[in-house]
């Protein structure tokens, strides 16, 4: 069978991009980082991809929001193209400055079309956070997380990584339609609870990760990518192990290619 | 043309921002101030249509979920005095009335403002096309209690709000700024008259310009303009001046030096360049001749490593002056083809709670500096996707005017990758960022020392980097690398086009024209374009069929490409503005045409170096509250509030973190990094050693002892101590006064004999002298000469690497090396240890064979945990190591003097853990090679959660001392009693550490 190719998108300023590719040949996918120039320049067919990614970074500085001129970029050149791909439920991911980039963009929720019912904006401390954190998959509709059956441990890197919504029932309609995807929790599993340093950012109900209603659209603050070894865990030198990044990688890639 | 006001707010009532700023207000004595908000301003300039407008702030200027936005069109302009110096109104909140103030800031013109660019291109895409200009600041809205005199609210800009050297503000709303227009350069070229001036008169133009040259440079230029029957231009005064500035010439460390009845044939070579000889290791790839030292990886890469200071410009503007200084460092390793891996950074500021009446004339209070500062290399390194994992702060008063920013960077080259080799009709090319007066005068300017009107004059020296560009380089260079798009590479840096065309040229000769080059603003005289530092830009040799190709590349990743010229082969350097030339110079005169410094001065006096055992004893509490003191000192005390700000797991290569243990909080004594894209289990090791309080007494042995730390720090995460390379970073004040320059030539001495005796190779290094404050009355005040040593190293598999947290009850714990009554320049006599007439450490002789032996045990995996013993010595380590496991201990120190045994900060020394079933083959190893005197077995690990000293061991204790081979054993239990001397809570030595105590100072 042939292996499920992921379009990684790359604007200025991006650069969790390699780890991303590597992360994501690692979970059996053939990754191509394309820098939006080229992507205009060729004309590049998105529909030669099974996946798409949007990687962190600090797409054009964060300036005026981090995140925000990524999504004007997606919005003015890559519109159709986007909406393609979402709306044929291939798996999206967007992390950290992706994520950002897709709810600035409107792609998340995306529960109103044209219209923004969440954003992330500057941690609850109003400090950059580079940190290990514990994540609880909770979405059985998401596809990244529906068979997931252990916590993920990774590192979020952000200084802009608080969810916060348009008013408090869309809190509601995230759980009714099973959209929160990832909590922040305690290394035992239980939710953070707004405590730092376990929920590092103060989002709204522990809010690590959300996907869109049809499910196939994740985004998230923390880099799953940079847990994809045994090395790369904070305690390896104390044995410790697993709750690897990479499992959830390995479930976008794994329904790309069904 | 209209001029729009865009207020943005946050809508949630606790803004992070505003309260850290009411915090510091608070600090400096601003009592009566209850509230301070900050809400972002941006100009816009063009005639917009209401929808225009709203969309611009719906779509770009705000985001709707968590701020509101409002907009204005700017008053008619006022002239400030007319400004209405506050906005009053009275709140009624039954409490006391508020008063209300407003001050607003923008950048001053000229200065980077990179959100005005977006703001621009933003409004592009959203097809608003009619905006003329755009320029960014921030409104802070201010509360108090009691009314503010315009005085005050001044005092508050200048203190808090507001760095007059990047910004302008008022008191009240900014209705009117000034945009420079676009147009080219002026070619107003002026001749200087040399020839005819006498002395005094040629000591006044080289003041007038700023240029720190001394008389005899002076003379030196005049004779060879009188040789070649002509005046010097100005654009080529001032080449010369930065080509032999202190920062570009290094003048003082190549000068010849009589020092006492031994001639110094230049510090550089004597005592530096020559162990990198001597030791001529085979896998150090280049040492001197680049940006950055290059040595092996493995068999397909390289790294390559420099470190930097940029300590005036961040005295007068931190945050820009660390921005690019660290943008300065990764340039370095760019400069040599490497992607940039991994970042250091090291500080020296004053103490944090420095009082303001204590704060110089013209300086910054040392908490904003130190806030600045840490900003701007969070800003630079995160943004540019590099790993920042190394670093210590060290505090000092005399640090207060002068701080001390050192940056360093490594990077990954594939062998044989990088090209130093420009052809005849090569194109010079020039990359990235656009060219304003930035920096100008740069490499002079950091040659001078400092005054209260230093900010003020010099401010045009100081830059905010746009480490978005910086990534875009590495983007574009690394690719043009492997297609082998260019023959030549450099930087920009200090002497900006000057010196990178000019060192580039110097191997052939070039002719560039400098009206080519793209400028931010209108008005730059040649000489300003051709010295400028602006950031961001790279130099490169591309030969002509290749320029097409780099230009492709440069789109891609939306950098600028400039072609100056092209490279010659008469060894000239021809600088052209539309053709006409400015600048002729023989590479010749003006590469080796300085005249050599010569110094003559008397021999420092010898320090104490005879040890004497002290006798001073302490009470179990008193040994305790020293324990706890010295944890909770500044210098050691945990820095997680700063690490936290710097990303270190990008690239996903960090194996060992700067922080470790348990809780993931434990100081790790060096990082262990597998760079991105090597194969194999390779990694590599990157250390420091800093200690200028030993310098104080013994700049020799501070020389020495900071090569031990940076080595046994390396060697502590399992590092292999044969392949280690180091950097040298002085910092020293003015070396014209005899003693200051004593103690550099004693602590390049200790250079060479420490770099000798663990066979560590320099590769690269710096040297920022002058660093001195001058007060009104003309009474300086130098830094304390402080050395940084940098260290790469190789750890062959990462799988052996150690970290420092004690791992497992039951384990047993050793002290390696030997320990002396060495207290000069320790921390425990910063904290009223008052032991006096003591030594400062010496150069372990038995050094490199226990490091080799450790390890040899670390490839054994023979060792569990394992932490170098410095700042505070023994006690200190210990506490560190319960800490990053949350375990305790019980050990006993044997028949020894217990002040000495605790707080001694003697070389040479580590903690190891190990498990009970490897204690023989441990100990046999040490045996093996004749080192069982410096193998201690001191205690155990255990599950009590309480740090537990004796001074003998405890018949109770249930260790397995019994078992122990006789020459191991210290003390006898046979006679003496055990005597408890410490017993503290691991949470206990937790809150101390990790809550820093500037009191400490006092």
């Amino acid at each position: 069978m042939n292996k499920p190719k992921v379009l990684i998108l790359h604007a200025n300023g991006t650069n969790r991009d390699v780890e991303l590719g590597e992360a994501f040949e690692l979970a059996g996918a053939v990754a191509e980082i394309k820098p939006l120039t080229t992507l205009i320049k060729e004309k590049t067919n998105w529909q030669d991809y099974q996946l798409l990614a949007v990687p962190g970074g600090f797409s054009y500085a964060d300036t005026l929001g981090a995140g925000k001129l990524f999504a004007l970029e997606l919005k003015i050149y890559f519109a159709e193209q986007v909406q393609e791909f979402v709306a044929s439920g291939k798996p999206v991911i967007g992390i950290c400055n992706g994520f950002q980039a897709l709810v600035k963009s409107g792609v998340l929720p995306g529960n109103t079309p044209n219209e923004r019912n969440a954003t992330l904006t500057f941690n609850a401390d109003g400090q950059f956070e580079c940190r290990w954190v514990t994540l609880a998959p909770q979405s059985k509709k998401c596809i990244w997380t529906q068979h997931l059956n252990e916590l993920i441990y990774c590192p979020v890197a952000h200084g802009e990584g608080q969810l916060k919504l348009a008013n408090p029932t869309f809190y509601d309609t995230l759980i009714h339609n099973d959209q929160i995807a990832l909590r922040y929790v305690l290394p035992n599993g239980t939710l953070a609870h707004q405590k730092f340093p376990y929920n590092p950012n103060g989002s709204i109900g522990d809010i690590a990760g959300i996907c869109n209603s049809k499910g196939n659209v994740l985004g998230l603050m923390p880099h799953p990518e940079d847990h994809v070894l045994r090395y790369q865990h904070p305690r390896w030198t104390r044995g410790e192990k697993g709750l690897l990044g990479l499992r959830l990688l390995e479930e976008g890639v794994k329904y790309a290619g069904e | 043309m209209a001029l729009h006001r865009f207020i943005v707010s946050p809508t949630s009532q606790t803004d992070p921002h505003a309260a850290r700023l009411l915090n510091n207000a608070k600090a400096f004595g601003f009592d009566t101030i209850n509230e301070i908000k900050v809400d972002n301003l941006y100009f816009v300039e063009g005639d917009l249509t209401s929808i225009a407008q709203q969309r611009l702030a719906n779509e770009l200027l705000h985001d709707i979920i968590c701020e509101t936005c409002v907009v204005e069109e700017a008053a008619t302009p006022l002239t400030p005095t007319l400004t209405l110096p506050r906005e009053y109104t009275r709140e009624g909140t039954g409490m006391a009335e508020l008063q209300s103030y407003v001050i607003e800031l923008l950048l001053r013109p000229g200065v980077t403002d990179p959100v005005a660019e977006q703001i621009i291109r933003g409004a592009e895409l959203l097809n608003i096309r009619n905006i003329k200009h755009a320029a960014s600041g921030q409104r802070f809205n201010i509360k108090t209690t009691q009314p503010l005199s315009n005085a005050e609210l001044q005092h508050l800009a200048k203190r808090l709000l507001v760095n007059p050297v990047i910004h302008q503000y008022n008191l009240g709303s900014i209705n009117q700024v000034h945009f420079p227009e676009a147009v080219p350069g002026s070619d107003e070229v002026a001749n200087i008259p040399i020839r005819k001036l006498d002395d005094k008169a040629l000591l006044a133009l080289s003041q007038e310009r700023r240029s720190a040259l001394s008389l005899q440079e002076m003379q030196a230029i005049q004779a060879y303009y009188q040789g070649e029957e002509r005046d010097p231009t100005d654009i080529e005064f001032e080449t010369i001046a930065q080509t032999w500035s202190e920062h570009c010439s290094h003048k003082t460390f190549r000068a010849h030096i009589q020092y006492g009845d031994e001639t110094i044939k230049g510090l550089l070579n004597t005592f530096i360049r020559r162990a990198t000889n001597n030791i001529a290791a085979p896998w150090v790839a280049s040492a001197f001749v680049d940006n950055a030292g290059i040595i092996d990886f493995d068999d397909q890469y390289q790294l390559a490593f420099k470190a930097e200071t940029h300590n005036h410009p961040s005295a007068i503007e931190p945050f820009g002056g660390a921005n690019t200084g660290l943008g300065g460092v990764i340039r370095d390793v760019l400069g040599v083809s490497a992607k940039p891996i991994a970042n250091t950074d090291v500080f020296c500021f004053g103490p944090q709670d420095l009082p303001m009446s204590q704060v110089r004339e013209g300086t910054l209070h040392p908490r904003l500096i130190s806030l600045g500062v840490i900003a701007g290399v969070q800003d630079y390194g995160n943004k540019t996707g590099i790993p920042t994992v190394n670093g210590t702060i060290f505090y000092d008063a005399a640090y207060s005017a002068n701080p001390l920013v050192y940056c360093g960077c490594v990077g990954l080259i594939p062998k044989n990758k990088h090209p130093r080799d420009p052809q005849l009709n090569d194109r010079v090319i020039v990359l990235g960022g656009r060219t304003g007066r930035d920096g100008l005068r740069g490499a002079t300017f950091s040659s001078m020392t400092m005054d209260a009107q230093t900010g003020e004059v010099a401010g045009a020296s100081v830059q905010i980097g746009d480490p978005i560009i910086a990534k875009g380089l590495i983007e574009v260079v690394t690719r043009a690398r492997d297609l082998g798009l260019y023959t030549a590479i450099t930087d920009c840096g200090a002497g900006g086009l000057s010196s990178a065309v000019g060192e580039m040229g110097s191997l052939i000769g070039a002719d560039v024209d400098l009206a080519n080059v793209p400028l931010k603003y209108p008005g730059l005289a040649p000489w300003e374009i051709w010295l400028s530092e602006a950031q961001e830009r790279m130099l490169m040799a591309v030969p002509p069929e290749k320029v097409c190709a780099l230009s492709e590349l440069c789109d891609t990743y939306k950098i600028e490409l400039t072609d100056l010229g092209h490279f010659t082969n008469n060894n000239c350097l021809v600088v052209r503005y539309q053709g006409k030339p400015v600048l002729q110079l023989n590479n010749t005169f003006l590469f080796d045409g300085m005249p050599r410094l010569h110094f003559d001065i008397p021999t420092l006096p010898t320090p104490c170096r005879s040890v004497t055992e002290i006798q001073k004893t302490a009470t179990q509490e008193e040994l305790e509250s020293w324990v706890l003191t010295l944890l909770s000192h500044p210098n050691i005390a945990s820095k997680e509030h700063v690490i936290r700000r710097y990303d270190h797991e990008i690239q996903g290569g960090t194996v060992v973190k700067p922080l470790t243990g348990v809780k993931n909080d434990g100081p790790s004594d060096a990082c262990v990094i597998k760079p991105q894209g090597t194969s194999g289990v390779r990694g590599m090791v990157l250390s420091n050693g800093l200690n200028p309080e030993f310098g104080k007494y013994d700049p020799y042995r501070m020389a020495v002892s900071v090569i031990d730390e940076a080595v046994r720090n390396a060697v502590a995460v399992g590092a292999n101590p044969e392949r280690i390379a180091i950097l040298d970073n002085f910092c020293w004040g003015d070396p014209k006064r005899p003693e200051t320059l004593a103690a550099l030539v004693e602590c390049c001495r200790g250079c060479y004999d420490g770099a000798m005796h663990y066979f560590t190779p320099y590769i690269s290094g710096k040297d920022s002298l002058n660093n001195e404050y001058v007060a009104a009355n003309g009474q300086r005040s130098a830094i304390p000469g402080t050395l940084l040593l940098s260290a790469l190293g190789i750890i062959e598999d990462i799988n052996h690497a150690v970290t420092m947290d004690f791992k497992k009850a039951g384990n047993l714990i050793y002290l390696l090396g030997e320990t002396k009554s060495e207290f000069a320049g320790s921390h425990f006599n910063l904290c009223g240890g008052n032991i006096e007439n003591s030594v400062v450490p010496e150069l372990p002789t038995y050094g490199p064979r226990l490091y080799h032996t450790l390890h040899a045990a670390m490839k054994q995996q023979l060792v569990r945990s394992c932490h170098d013993l410095s700042e505070g010595g023994l006690s200190v380590s210990l506490a560190e190591m319960c800490i990053g496991g949350r375990l305790g201990c019980e050990i006993s120190l044997g028949d020894t003097n217990v002040i000495t045994a605790l707080f001694s900060e003697s070389n040479g020394r580590l903690l190891v853990e190990i498990m009970p079933e490897n204690k023989l083959a441990f100990e046999k190893l040490f045996m093996t090679n004749k080192l069982n005197t410096l193998v201690h077995y001191l205690g155990i690990v255990t599950n009590d959660a309480v740090m537990i000293v004796n001074t003998l061991e405890r018949a109770t204790s249930g260790s397995p001392l019994h078992s122990h081979p006789a020459e191991l054993r210290r003390g006898d239990p046979l006679v003496a009693l055990p005597e408890l001397l410490i017993s503290l809570p691991i949470e206990k030595l937790v809150r101390a550490w990790q809550t820093p105590n500037f009191g400490s100072f006092a």
